[in-house]
Formats: structure tokens, C-alpha cells, sequence
């Protein structure tokens, strides 16, 4: 028995907090998938909207991100 | 950095990588240290001269490779400005140039075996963001005075909404250094870490063509990643910048 409850509680935390990763991957698949559905639709648009579409991945991956870290601070920092 | 075996299993230390440490000796790193950082920073400094000023310096109709490539950077981000921001941010584009291909040289060098990645760092991407959020607010006080402030008062929701929004905005306004910084610095950090705990497996005999096959793959996703971060930090500081242009929603 080594390390202490605080310990284990920092990495059941870690891999808790990895879970929020699978709500940025739908998130920005709900992303690229409507986006598809419709530049396939109007291609002449599309061109013009895959700025808005990388906005779009940026900001929900973000969160992504967040959990992430917290994972990381979890494992390495506290 | 695997030791084969250690008690029976792989050690792992993906983290390794960013250790910041002195370049010569191994002192303590203090304010002016020249350290690893400084290192790749400067050196992503002189590619970027290297490309953009030597490169250019022949000014030839018919573009050598290096010229056209310099080109290509300085049209895509040109207009990527011009398309986000409208005529008036054009003034800006030297600044958002200026982010995109510091951003794009550290991620591309951080790619290069045995190197480091500055911006995996959130001590430097945040200066980054705060420089582009400090000067944002700044521009949009002088621009529109206390006008700016109408960029949380969002005009075209319902009257009862709007307080709500004004609270949702101001919260969301203040986040953006933070998240702004952390998405680049974390992508590259994760991507950096699982490249290594990939490696890691490659110790591990009957696993190791998964496991090269796995980095390789990997490798490929992550040049892509270090463009399109660079490229979302460069477009989300040119959305800022629209924001504080034109705050009338």
C-alpha cells in the first residue's frame, strides 16, 4: 500500500475529468458533419464559410481542452 | 524516454519534454537564463527572417521557391484578415502576421525530433493572448469611448433577455485570454504527449509495429494540428479585432 487517499483521489479525478474530452469530440463533429451536410448541398458556398467552421471547431474544442488540463493538473500538479 | 523495464512494467514520462532548462550548464533558471525556450524561440525568430525577409530579398517577377512560399503566407493571411475583418482592420495585419507566423515556425520547429515545443507552454501563449486581449480592449476604448461597452448589450435580442446576455457576454469576454492560450498550449502539449507515450510502447516487442505505425500516424495528424492551431489563433484574434471595430451587434 503506497501513495494516500489523496492521491488516488487526484487520479480517479484525472481520468474522471478525461470524460469531458468525448463531449468536445461530439461537439466538433456535430460541427464538421453539419457543415458538410451543407456545403455538399451548396458547394458554391461552402468556400466561404470554412473560417466559420474553424471558429466553430476552436471554440467547442476549447472545452475539450479545459478538461484536459484539468487532468493534467490533477496528475502532475496537485 | 523508455527504460525497457523497470519492476515489470514501462516507465512512462511523456511530460519530460517540457522541462525548461538551461541551454549551457545546469543552474538554476533565473529571469535571463538562456534556456531551451529562448533556444527554439530565437530560432523560429531567424527562419521567420530567414523566409520572409531573405527570401523575399530578390523581389523576382517569376518568384523563386522561397519567394513564392513567403508569398503564399503573406497572401493567405492577408486575406484571411480582409474576409474576417472587413477594409478597416487591414491596418491590423501586420500584428496578426506577425502571431501566425511565430506560431506556425515554433509549432512546425516543436515537430522536429529531439526539439522543443515553445508553445506548448502556457507561460507563452498566454503573453500572446493577453498582448491580443489587452490591446483589443484597448483599441475598442479608443475607437468608440464608452460606446465599446456596447458590444455586451446585445440590441437585437428581446429587451427582458438582454441583461441576462450583457452578464453571459461580460463572462465570455474576460474567458477569451484564458482560452485563447490554453487551446493552443494544449494541443500542443497533448499532442506532444501522446506522440511519446506512443514511443514508449515501442519498447514492448510484440507491440512495437503497432506502436511505429501509431507515431507515424500521429506524427501526420499533429503537423496538421500545428497549422490549423495557428491558424484558429490568428483567425479568433482578427474576430477580436472585428468585435472591437464594429461592437454594434
Amino acid at each position: 500500500m503506497e501513495g494516500d487517499v489523496v492521491q488516488m483521489g487526484a487520479y480517479i479525478g484525472a481520468g474522471l475529468a478525461c470524460t469531458g474530452m468525448g463531449g468536445a469530440a461530439v461537439g466538433v463533429g456535430h460541427v464538421v458533419g453539419n457543415f458538410l451536410s451543407g456545403a455538399l448541398r451548396n458547394p458554391s458556398a461552402a468556400g466561404g464559410q470554412t473560417a466559420t467552421m474553424f471558429i466553430g471547431i476552436a471554440f467547442s474544442e476549447a472545452l475539450g481542452i479545459f478538461s484536459f488540463l484539468v487532468a493534467l493538473l490533477l496528475m502532475f500538479a496537485v | 524516454m523508455a527504460d525497457a523495464k523497470e519492476g515489470g512494467g514501462l516507465v512512462f514520462k511523456p511530460m519530460d519534454q517540457f522541462i525548461v532548462k538551461p541551454l549551457f550548464g545546469d543552474g538554476p533558471v533565473g529571469m535571463f537564463t538562456i534556456t531551451n525556450v529562448t533556444f527554439w524561440m530565437a530560432l523560429s525568430v531567424l527562419c521567420i527572417v530567414a523566409l520572409l525577409v531573405l527570401g523575399t530579398r530578390g523581389r523576382a517577377q517569376v518568384p523563386t521557391r522561397i519567394q513564392s512560399i513567403a508569398e503564399l503566407a503573406y497572401g493567405f493571411v492577408y486575406k484571411m484578415v480582409e474576409d474576417v475583418t472587413g477594409q478597416d482592420g487591414v491596418k491590423y495585419f501586420p500584428y496578426i502576421m506577425t502571431l501566425f507566423m511565430f506560431i506556425v515556425f515554433s509549432n512546425f520547429l516543436g515537430l522536429l525530433p529531439l526539439s522543443f515545443t515553445t508553445t506548448s507552454h502556457i507561460a507563452v501563449t498566454a503573453v500572446m493572448a493577453m498582448a491580443v486581449f489587452l490591446s483589443i480592449t484597448i483599441l475598442g476604448f479608443v475607437k468608440h469611448g464608452f460606446g465599446f461597452l456596447s458590444v455586451f448589450w446585445i440590441s437585437s435580442a428581446p429587451l427582458v433577455l438582454r441583461p441576462v446576455l450583457a452578464l453571459i457576454e461580460v463572462i465570455s469576454y474576460f474567458v477569451r485570454p484564458v482560452s485563447h492560450s490554453i487551446r493552443l498550449a494544449g494541443n500542443m502539449m497533448a499532442g506532444h504527449a501522446v506522440i511519446k507515450v506512443f514511443a514508449t510502447f515501442a519498447a514492448v516487442v510484440w507491440i512495437a509495429p503497432v506502436s511505429i505505425f501509431a507515431v507515424t500516424a500521429i506524427y501526420a495528424l499533429e503537423v496538421l494540428v500545428s497549422f490549423i492551431q495557428a491558424y484558429v489563433f490568428a483567425i479568433l484574434t482578427c474576430v477580436y479585432l472585428r468585435d472591437a471595430l464594429h461592437p454594434h451587434h
